[in-house]
């Protein structure tokens, strides 16, 4: 018999359980209509429905996003401003400080400008091996490698070399030198599935300690009497200037570009998308995973060796400990807060570098200590990070009871008061 | 009133602009076995996982034996007595049963392991299950693996068992095994609510039927009353013939030679035990066996992803004849071998989730295309194509194919693999979890490559698709080949028979 279900089941054997249905069915139905759901209700909210509840978003909209960023970014200065006015004093004029402390005169706009530069090609650098899943957190690293082979013809070749050779002789050393050790931790992930993750934070360590070395040893300046330092470079292994800052901004603006294209045109960039979501689909598309990964991981660490490059003979014009200033470990910060997106980079990384010029304006400006504008900046960070939670989810809170208005409780209506 | 052990009353509840469950009312009484029945996106599971605590309705009331409830969490769920077990079995691998089943559980610190293994035979013995508490999860079968969780549920005291399709994991018989325990718990006044997609088993256990179409409630029949027509119409919401067509084609020749096949996985296990056969141009091959037999491992040895330890796989086409094991998926690509490959796992393998349609239908001959750049523009034309051509539901060929539903997501998969022009395809659970429609029109596709002279071997699990659909039918269990069978002239059982075969003969061989 091909005969439809039926609500109802007929057949005269099961007489009581139709009855029983039907019975059911009815009393099913009055409960939705009649008070008597009304009161189930009243006493199911004031029992226990939870508090409130995660509901992921499937889409949100642009204006949505931007009105909860802005939301998160005014929470931040709020908080921050509780800080301020804990230190005593006026939150109002902390805030105008930093921004006049970095973009109120050419000046300090220009330091601001000279410090986002390699805070914006290391987070290219660090964001092309996540976007293959590979948690390069060596940037710190890989910028020394680059800075100490730049250094070597710096300090030993530049004089005999000339201005632009000696230049260009750096940055391709620099380059080779980063790139190399940026490949040195996927070489041991394809052949022995070493943790990318330890491996390249352990080699920061390795670099930094070499580069003591070279400090107190083999480069150690003898002009200085014992004191440890490299020696300042001469002036051909000096980056030029341009609009009073090192033309590494102009490296860097091309790089955003040649990144955008790389990631998105490429078929390289493709290779990396794929590898980045399931290594499976690549090993099933022919993709070679481990020659990919290889490639990748020396792009990234030649791009951080170029910042070596840029740092040593833009900004420092020596090397020393303090050459990275920390910018590897922020350029994970920019890298992500961009969403692995280099022109969101360009932003970014200019908001952060402000961020810290202005913070370190404070300090002397309102004597405010050095941790206390740390802590503001990571205040800020927090909350721009913290509110990519509530783009992905939403919170929908215990209805409210209203005394008297009978609740009318659509799936919709929740959905919106999330 | 009290006769009811769950009422569910409008049940609401949606994910983003997606109505998962609209308006649901459902009861079950004490001790009877409910099927809910549904096509796949149909809501059961969402509607289940409400009563499990994972979710929380959006709105409506669940009544626990005639008393409101309110359900938060799993623990929750416990408290009113409702369990539920998993079609992704949750079990600690490296832990005895016994330990599995009190893991979570308040009491000492130390585990009275006697009085627990006492307690844990009586649940057993009760209602006929086979279990050793002492067994460690690792060295057991998926059907022991099962009863573990069964009897983790019971233990913590459950009168209420959700059973999310509990079958997809047994041979015919384990499943007959299986039914007479659930029986035994009906007599013993639980009530059972079991989703399974198999017709044939809903109508063999159930006392009644609560069928889901897109997230309502579409009526409640005595299974007595029922049948799989019946039942498939309601499903479906229109009538459908149930029967597959099997084309008789002309073979065209050996396509694909495999000769005493072997393969170990990364700890030294045999996964393929020399694996013989021969797949001929113009016929679908079945592959059957119960899930883990060494059926993913021979596709992707197929294909150039498993690695090979000895034995011989021969493409041939015409004159053409060339070894592909030892050779990488890139090799054999390059080789001119036409070989299309529709791997199980469709998101984390033959398609990348998180890229258009567009980016992945040049996911295996971007390299094709000449200089530093990818051509997009050929692989938007096929995916455009593709979309009419299969009547693919997407916004357009640029949306992310993770936002597509599973019967589009294998439209998109197969419909690349077709478009390759291909002269062998393997299909590994083409059909999983799609809905009815989108089951025939894959079956249609691949009936159409038969058609065409391409030689197709179809991994399957129903094996009732498979006796209907294919040829021939290859029955693989514990990574060996138990069986070539004639699907027009063999047994259900006789399958399930030879599904089994090889376990028999080691337990047989450690006795002796």
């Amino acid at each position: 018999m091909s005969d439809g279900i039926r609500k109802e089941p007929v057949p005269q054997e099961s007489e009581a359980a139709r009855a029983q249905q039907q019975e059911e069915d009815i009393r099913v139905r009055e409960a939705i209509k009649t008070a008597e759901l009304e009161n189930v209700r009243e006493h199911h909210r004031q029992a226990k429905a939870p508090l409130v509840r995660m509901v992921k978003r499937d889409d949100i909209s642009r204006k949505k996003a931007v009105v909860i960023r802005l939301a998160a970014v005014v929470c931040a200065l709020v908080t921050g401003g509780l800080l301020i006015l804990a230190l005593g004093h006026n939150p109002i004029s902390v805030y105008a400080e930093m921004v006049v402390g970095s973009l109120g005169s050419t000046t300090v706009l220009q330091e601001t400008i000279r410090n986002a530069i390699p805070l914006l090609i290391t987070s290219m650098a660090v964001s092309l091996a996540f976007r293959m899943r590979f948690w390069n957190i060596g940037a710190e690293g890989q910028i020394l490698a680059g800075a100490v082979a730049a250094s070597y013809v710096a300090l030993f070749l530049s004089e005999s070399l000339g201005h632009v050779p000696s230049l260009l002789i750096m940055a391709v050393v620099a380059v080779v030198a980063g790139g190399l050790y940026g490949m040195i931790p996927a070489v041991f992930r394809a052949k022995w599935n070493t943790n990318e993750t330890l491996f390249t934070l352990m080699l920061n360590y390795i670099a930094l300690c070499f580069v003591k070395y070279l400090q107190n040893g083999p480069w150690r300046d003898p002009a200085l009497n014992g004191f440890p330092k490299i020696a300042m470079f001469g002036s051909e292994a000096r980056l030029p200037k341009l609009f009073g800052v090192n033309i590494g901004w102009i490296i860097a603006l091309v790089l955003v570009v040649l990144v955008s294209i790389y990631l998105t045109r490429t078929k390289q960039g493709y290779e990396i998308s794929v590898v980045g979501e399931s290594s499976n689909t690549a090993r099933y598309a022919g993709i070679n995973v481990t020659k990919v990964m290889l490639r990748t991981m020396f792009i990234s660490g030649a791009l951080a060796g170029l910042v070596g490059f840029i740092q040593v003979s833009g900004a420092d014009f020596t090397l020393s400990e303090n050459t990275t200033g920390g910018v590897g470990f922020t350029a994970i910060t920019v890298a992500w807060m961009s969403k692995l997106n280099p022109p969101v980079m360009l932003i970014v990384a200019f908001f952060i570098a402000m961020l810290t010029k202005g913070a370190g304006r404070i300090q002397t400006a309102f004597k405010i200590p050095a941790s206390a504008a740390n802590v503001l900046i990571g205040i800020i960070l927090f909350f721009l990070l913290g509110c990519e939670f509530f783009i992905n989810y939403k919170l929908v809170w215990r209805k409210k009871q209203t005394a008297g208005a009978p609740p009318k409780e659509t799936a919709k209506e929740a959905v919106n008061n999330g | 009133m009290t006769e009811n052990a769950i009422e569910l009353v409008n049940i609401t509840k949606t994910f983003g602009d997606v109505v998962a469950n609209d308006c649901v009312n459902l009861t079950v009484k004490k001790g009877e076995i409910l099927a809910l029945l549904g096509e796949n996106g149909s809501g059961k599971t969402t509607l289940v996982n409400m009563l499990s605590g994972i979710y929380f309705p959006d709105s409506g009331e669940i009544f626990v034996n005639g008393e409101r409830a309110v359900i938060r969490s799993p623990i929750d769920a416990f408290s009113y007595g409702i369990g539920m077990v998993h079609q992704h079995l949750k079990l600690v691998d490296v832990f005895t049963a016994a330990e599995n089943v009190v893991l979570g559980l308040k009491g000492g610190v130390c585990i009275d392991r006697k009085k627990l293994a006492v307690k844990i035979r009586e649940i057993a013995e009760k209602y006929g299950f086979e279990i050793d508490p002492k067994k460690k999860i690792y060295d057991m079968a998926i059907s022991e693996k099962q009863t573990v969780e069964i009897i983790k549920v019971l233990y913590r005291g459950a009168n209420i068992l959700i059973l999310d399709e509990p079958t997809a994991v047994l041979t015919p018989q384990e499943t007959e095994k299986f039914f007479d325990v659930l029986r035994k718990m009906k007599e013993d006044g639980k009530s059972i609510i079991i989703i399974t997609h198999k017709l044939n088993e809903v109508l063999a256990i159930s006392d009644r039927v609560a069928i889901l179409r897109k997230g309502r409630s579409v009526g409640v029949v005595e299974t007595r009353t029922a049948t799989a027509q019946s039942l498939t119409e309601a499903m479906v919401g229109r009538s459908v013939s149930l029967s597959i067509e099997r084309p008789e084609v002309p073979l065209t020749g050996d396509r694909l030679t495999v000769q005493e096949l072997n393969c170990v996985d990364h700890e030294g296990v045999r996964v393929l035990k020399d694996v013989s056969f021969v797949l001929h141009g113009g016929e679908i091959l079945g592959v059957a066996g119960v899930a883990g037999s060494g059926q993913r491992e021979l596709c992707e040895a197929l294909s150039g992803l498993q690695p090979i330890k000895s034995g011989h796989i021969y493409h041939n086409d015409g004159d053409f004849s060339e070894d592909i094991v030892g050779k990488s998926p890139f090799d054999i690509a390059r080789m001119g071998i036409r070989s299309a490959f529709v791997p199980e796992d469709r998101l984390g393998m033959g398609l990348v989730a998180g890229m258009s349609m567009v980016d992945n239908m040049m996911l295996k001959n971007y390299h094709e295309s000449k200089g530093l750049f990818v051509d997009r523009k050929k692989p938007r034309m096929v995916a455009d194509e593709l979309i009419k051509r299969l009547g693919i539901v997407t916004p357009n060929a640029s949306t992310p194919v993770r936002r597509l539903s599973g019967g589009n997501v294998q439209k998109v998969l197969l419909g690349r693999e077709i478009n390759s022009n291909p002269s062998v395809l393997i299909a590994a659970y083409p059909v999983r979890g799609l809905d009815i429609n989108s089951s025939y029109m894959i079956y249609d596709l691949l009936n159409e490559q038969k058609k065409k002279g391409v030689a197709v071997l179809y991994v399957g699990e129903d094996l009732d698709v498979l006796m209907q659909l294919c040829d021939r039918i290859i029955v693989m269990c514990g990574g060996a080949i138990t069986g070539v069978v004639d699907p027009r002239a063999v047994t259900k059982e006789k399958i399930g028979e030879l599904m089994m075969r090889h376990e028999n003969d080691r337990s047989e061989e450690v006795a002796g």
